[in-house]
């Protein structure tokens, strides 16, 4: 119990403070690379959460794929290597008094619906929620309860696909 | 481990995504925040779905995933066009729709 809490507050230090550095960073590499440190942060809190299938995915798609799609993203958009403070808008006090309000909000609400509910991982608990996470039973899952969504999911990928050919494509 | 500890974590990682989506000038950068708010919208639905020993949790996480990865790709290709006909990916200077 106590190692699990001292990882996730490794994990949520470094995750918060990577976060921070996504949205203040003034070089767009360093803000990409940052993002990379938040996700796999979180892939690390769902092996915690004994959800071991979602954390690879995690892996593969944000990490893998998402992260290069950005990289590529600043490449042809041909934004400043260097550090320059042109990235940020003149917005920057009321959107920080907007999400410290949310934040403020949001963690009164939560502490008041759950307070110090725990998630069992004691005894054959903990086992029960790692069978739960493996693929296999993930899978059932998909493709009993929710497969007319996962088709729909792959039709939108398609959609996608194609969407993003057709307007970024020159004429 | 407490349910909230998560959820609390995932608030203030979906607060500074919306700090980033509201300052960010760079469009990006503001995909880059988005990225950060369904993250941790992720993070909300794995904490539930162990506390609730449910997997459907799981599911609609790697539902979200997806739909992310499409979401980049479409916004990508948008902020790349707008790089295009504006000579800069500033989305402050997409105002032609300004009256």
């Amino acid at each position: 119990m106590i190692a699990q809490n001292v990882t996730f507050w490794i994990l949520a230090a470094a995750m918060v403070l990577a976060a921070i550095g996504v949205v203040r960073s003034q070089n767009v590499v360093h803000a990409a690379l940052y993002l990379v440190v938040v996700l796999a942060g979180s892939a690390a809190q769902f092996i915690l959460l004994a959800a071991e299938f979602v954390a690879w995915v995690q892996v593969l798609i944000y990490i893998g794929a998402v992260i290069i799609l950005f990289l590529f993203g600043i490449m042809l958009t041909r934004a400043p290597m260097r550090s320059d403070t042109d990235l940020d808008n003149d917005q920057r006090w009321p959107a920080a008094v907007v999400s410290l309000f949310l934040l403020g909000v949001l963690s009164t609400l939560l502490i008041q619906a759950f307070g110090d509910k725990e998630i069992d991982i004691s005894g054959g608990h903990g086992a029960e929620l790692l069978a739960q996470g493996r693929a296999g039973s993930l899978a059932e899952s998909i493709f009993a309860a929710y497969v007319v969504p996962f088709e729909l999911v792959s039709m939108l990928l398609l959609a996608a696909l194609v969407g993003a050919v057709v307007i970024a494509r020159r004429d | 481990m407490v349910l909230n500890q998560f959820l609390v974590l995932a608030a203030a990682l979906f607060c500074i995504g919306i700090y980033g989506v509201l300052a960010r000038r760079n469009g990006v950068l503001v995909l880059m925040s988005v990225e950060l708010m369904l993250n941790a919208v992720n993070l909300n639905l794995i904490a539930f779905s162990a506390y609730l020993r449910e997997v459907s949790g799981q599911v609609f996480a790697l539902f979200v995933i997806t739909i992310a990865a499409a979401e980049v790709g479409v916004g990508l290709a948008i902020v790349l066009l707008i790089y295009r006909n504006l000579h800069s990916p500033d989305l402050d200077r997409v105002d032609e729709l300004k009256g």
